[in-house]
């Protein structure tokens, strides 16, 4: 439940909303919603990393990966694949963080 | 417990995503460049062109309709001059906003602004250098003319109109990289980018070097080892050509003196061969009657390509060719009545004045036998990161100090031919309207047109090639050009004296040009202007003559010729300098003391073709060995004790030529080690060194030693960002060669032009029309260009002309 609500929302606000946002859908979301604090990270994590995959694939697959692989070259990295992963690595990492805390925020809270 | 879990993990998250916010180094901030949402990943383009956009903006005197082609190059079709310049800058924007960023920010020394201190020496120096002020100086003299007002302004409009309708995730990678933002661009910014190209082209000074020399070596060696005139030469205006003017009377030389500064910056034998080609075919000479016009220029090879390509057409004006981002309209191109190309002049219009000043606060220097206050111009240079720097930078009536004393010059090798204590004169730095030459010339139907053209044109100084459907045919070294004495610059001048002042100019109409000469065909490649008869004093040196005589040497046995002849020609790699030196090189080479491996060589360079082709062994042996020769003549005179520690002026190919093969014995041929003063001892050291040091870089001979590897040609981003560029490829040329390709410089755009009935135009630059490295026409020309091969120039007559090479209409109208 979590991990759907994360995904949909982050999925249509990273169309209009700065890339942050998606912290602060994943702290609300965990706030409300969150059971144990590995419920509220993992389902952050998993939703946004997929959902940067998702975001980037939809620009670099009609592109033919001419920008990844051009990006991962700067960066040196020897595969387009693994800036993708680094990519939503970040991404999931940020989202997890967040939602590990609105559901510590909800704990402290609680009586 | 909980509390404290609660807090910690809102600390960590929040010092998360600061961190993935911002800057470290020269890392871009991760979060903002990797997030799919407007991160890098937006700037993929996609495969499918959209075929039909209209946008709706404000500031159109009427409506555009843009169309671009298979290769996405833009063809403009407005109503009026105003609406023309306005998409130019629009579409250039398109295609390249960050280029012209980066490269008015950088003639502009305001680098630190993004990059933080470390770009603070180069910034300082362009300041110094005067470059904004030539920038206001041009700016002064082209805004009082309605037309290039105009120009500048729509065009600045333009650039903005696409700024603002950008939206933070589509702004070019290169600004994510950076994390910086595109500000509104200034008319100032076209003029910064005229002063980039004299920065480029118009400041090869070798007076510090010169005079080092001099004081070291005495005149009477000096005199003879810096002629003034080369020892081979084909000048551009054909030898015997007679001037049909009064000339002005020649300033007297003034009374001078040597400085007797001193400098810390090593010696070092500056670069020789960059330059360009352009050259003109007579329809005596050609298959269909008409003339045929080429040009290449060569330059630093970057991607973006310093050129972009496109069509515009008004009520009055309908012209192709390439433009500079950053500036309107066509600097190299045709219509459908004439055409025309530049090279650079190698003129010597940039001095160096010894100051004197009074005291310590060099308010005051002694000029005209009194003591004469200084001016100040404050420079604020913003700094990323750190608070603003404050630089004042002195001016006397030459111009500006660039580095008052030795602890403020940077040891950056940009400056090292800047003297301490000397004031800057400067042709760029004098009120100037180019812009104007290119609106006539855009415009321009006959040779009459073309000459007045030229009168407006300040500076770099060009060779400009002209030729018509009339079947005129003509050349120009062109540029505003100060009258002076002979030899008045080759050395430090004297900032005290007035007779040491630039004394005025060479009157336009008197520059060196011909018109329908009976040889049929014209061309320059940088070398020598004029033979000895010219009255004035432009420069006592140019590039050297290779490329123009090989070209001379072709074209003048040329018949029948078409498109096809001019295009393998222009990447023709038979080296002028080798025909010219390796006989006697060989013709030293004691065959009978040769090891079974020397005699090898000998054959190999023996039979060498004098081509420098990328499979060429041949080329790879003649150029180490060339190199080590005059190394082994010059090295032991003109490196100097560290000590001493001052940088020298280096004998030209064209002398050390003439030495070798004039002398067989000189005391140059001498060193410390050898006390023998024979050629021939020289010439067989070196074959022999150079087999040695070639064996033990590339191992036995095999494919590691071809030219083209040997080489290792390649292009690299603007921003020198690695993975953004070509890579290292393998390619024939060199520079002094006609296709001067180097490893960094060559060719930036090759152009070739049938006059007829339809004027039809043929090119190629190294990379493509867009700038961004996530675009399918980033680097589309690359293969084409690198095969010496050109495209057929699509030119429209009118914008419902070509529909089955058009990919996308942009229609531009007023809100």
């Amino acid at each position: 439940m979590l991990f759907f609500i994360i995904f949909i929302l982050s999925l249509l606000a990273s169309f209009v909303l700065p890339w942050w946002t998606i912290a602060i859908i994943s702290f609300l979301m965990a706030l409300f919603i969150a059971k144990t604090s590995r419920h509220a990270f993992w389902s952050g994590f998993v939703a946004i990393f997929i959902v940067w995959i998702v975001v980037a694939l939809f620009k670099s697959v009609p592109n033919d990966h001419i920008l990844a692989k051009r990006v991962a070259a700067v960066f040196h990295l020897p595969h387009w694949i693994l800036l993708l992963l680094v990519t939503a690595l970040i991404g999931g990492l940020v989202a997890g963080m967040s939602a590990l805390t609105g559901f510590y925020v909800k704990k402290a809270f609680k009586k | 417990m909980k509390l404290f879990k609660a807090l910690f993990t809102v600390f960590l998250t929040i010092a998360l995503i600061w961190a993935l916010q911002t800057k470290f180094g020269d890392l871009p901030p991760l979060g903002k460049f990797l997030n799919p949402a407007t991160g890098f990943w937006q700037n993929a383009e996609s495969r499918n062109i959209t075929p039909k956009l209209t946008e709706k903006i404000t500031g159109l005197n009427g409506g555009i309709t843009i169309r671009y082609d298979e290769y996405m190059i833009p063809h403009i079709f407005a109503q009026n001059d105003h609406d023309l310049y306005f998409a130019q800058g629009y579409v250039t924007a398109k295609d390249r906003l960050w280029q012209m960023d980066i490269q008015t920010r950088s003639a502009a020394g305001r680098l630190s602004e993004i990059v933080g201190p470390k770009a603070l020496d180069l910034d300082r120096y362009h300041r110094r250098m005067g470059m904004v002020y030539g920038a206001e100086q041009t700016m002064l003299m082209s805004m009082k003319d309605p037309k290039v007002k105009e120009m500048l302004e729509a065009y600045s409009d333009g650039v903005n109109a696409y700024i603002h309708s950008l939206p933070p995730k589509y702004y070019p990678i290169e600004f994510k990289l950076l994390d910086y933002a595109p500000e509104d661009f200034k008319p100032i910014n076209c003029a910064l980018i005229l002063k980039l190209m004299s920065e480029v082209l118009a400041t090869n000074s070798d007076d510090f070097a010169m005079t080092n020399t001099l004081k070291l070596f005495g005149p009477k060696v000096t005199a003879e080892l810096f002629p003034d005139y080369p020892f081979k030469e084909d000048p551009i205006i054909p030898a015997g050509t007679k001037w049909d003017f009064k000339p002005l009377k020649i300033p007297a030389p003034s009374k001078g003196f040597i400085d007797d500064m001193t400098d810390t910056i090593k010696t070092k034998h500056g670069p020789e061969g960059i330059g360009s080609n352009n050259w003109v075919i007579g329809g005596s000479k050609t298959a269909n009657g008409y003339p045929i016009l080429a040009n290449d220029p060569h330059l630093e090879l970057t991607y973006p390509s310093i050129w972009y390509q496109m069509q515009m057409s008004a009520p009055g004006v309908n012209v192709y060719g390439v433009t500079i981002p950053g500036a309107p309209t066509i600097v190299i191109g045709y219509n459908q009545k004439i055409g025309w190309g530049v090279t650079n002049v190698d003129a010597d219009v940039l001095d160096w004045y010894q100051i004197r000043f009074k005291d310590l606060t060099k308010n005051e220097y002694w000029y005209n036998n009194k003591w004469v206050p200084t001016k100040r111009r404050i420079e604020v240079i913003k700094i990323r990161g750190q608070a603003d720097m404050i630089d004042s930078v002195i001016y006397t009536h030459v111009g500006p100090v660039v580095y008052a004393n030795s602890n403020v010059k940077p040891k950056m090798s940009r400056a090292a031919f800047v003297p301490t204590g000397h004031a800057l004169r400067w042709i760029a730095h004098d009120p100037s309207i180019e812009f104007k030459t290119l609106y006539i010339l855009n415009r321009g139907k006959n040779y009459d047109d073309y000459r007045k053209a030229l009168t407006y044109w300040t500076a770099p100084a060009q060779n400009f090639i002209f030729a018509s459907v009339d079947k005129d045919i003509a050349i120009t070294p062109n540029g505003k050009f100060p009258l002076k004495y002979k030899d008045q610059g080759k050395f430090l001048l004297d900032g005290s004296d007035p007779a040491d002042n630039w004394q005025g100019w060479i009157p336009p109409e008197q520059n060196p040009t011909v018109k329908n000469p009976a040889q049929g065909f014209l061309s320059s490649a940088n070398q020598s202007s004029t033979d000895t008869t010219y009255p004035y004093y432009i420069n006592w040196r140019f590039e050297p003559y290779t490329r123009a005589k090989r070209i001379n040497d072709r074209l003048r046995a040329m018949h029948n010729a078409t498109v096809d002849s001019i295009r393998i020609l222009q990447s023709d790699n038979y080296s002028i300098m080798a025909q010219d030196i390796l006989p006697t090189m060989l013709g030293d080479i004691d065959q009978s003391k040769l090891t079974a491996k020397q005699k090898q060589f000998y054959g190999i360079i023996k039979t060498w073709d004098k081509h420098f082709d990328a499979k060429s062994v041949g080329a790879t042996f003649f150029n180490a060995w060339w190199a080590n020769l005059y190394n082994a003549i010059w090295a032991d005179d003109f490196t100097v004790k560290n000590y001493l520690g001052i940088q020298l002026k280096w004998p030209s190919k064209d002398r050390t030529i003439q030495l070798l093969t004039t002398q067989k014995t000189s005391h140059w041929y001498r060193d410390t080690s050898n006390q023998l003063n024979t050629r021939q001892n020289l010439v067989n050291k070196t074959f022999n060194a150079t087999i040695d040091s070639l064996t033990k870089k590339y191992g036995g001979l095999s494919a590691a030693w071809q030219w083209g590897t040997v080489k290792g040609s390649r292009i690299s981003h603007l921003g020198k960002v690695d993975g953004l560029g070509s890579g290292i490829f393998s390619s024939g040329g060199t520079s002094g060669v006609i296709n001067a390709l180097s490893d960094t410089h060559g060719p930036s755009w090759r152009m070739v032009v049938q006059f007829g009935p339809t004027v039809e135009g043929y090119g190629i630059f190294p990379g493509g029309e867009s700038g961004n490295p996530g675009s399918y026409f980033y680097d589309n020309f690359f293969n084409t260009w690198k095969n010496g091969q050109l495209k057929k120039l699509l030119f429209l007559s009118s914008s419902n002309d070509g529909e089955q090479h058009i990919k996308s209409t942009i229609t531009l109208s007023n809100k």
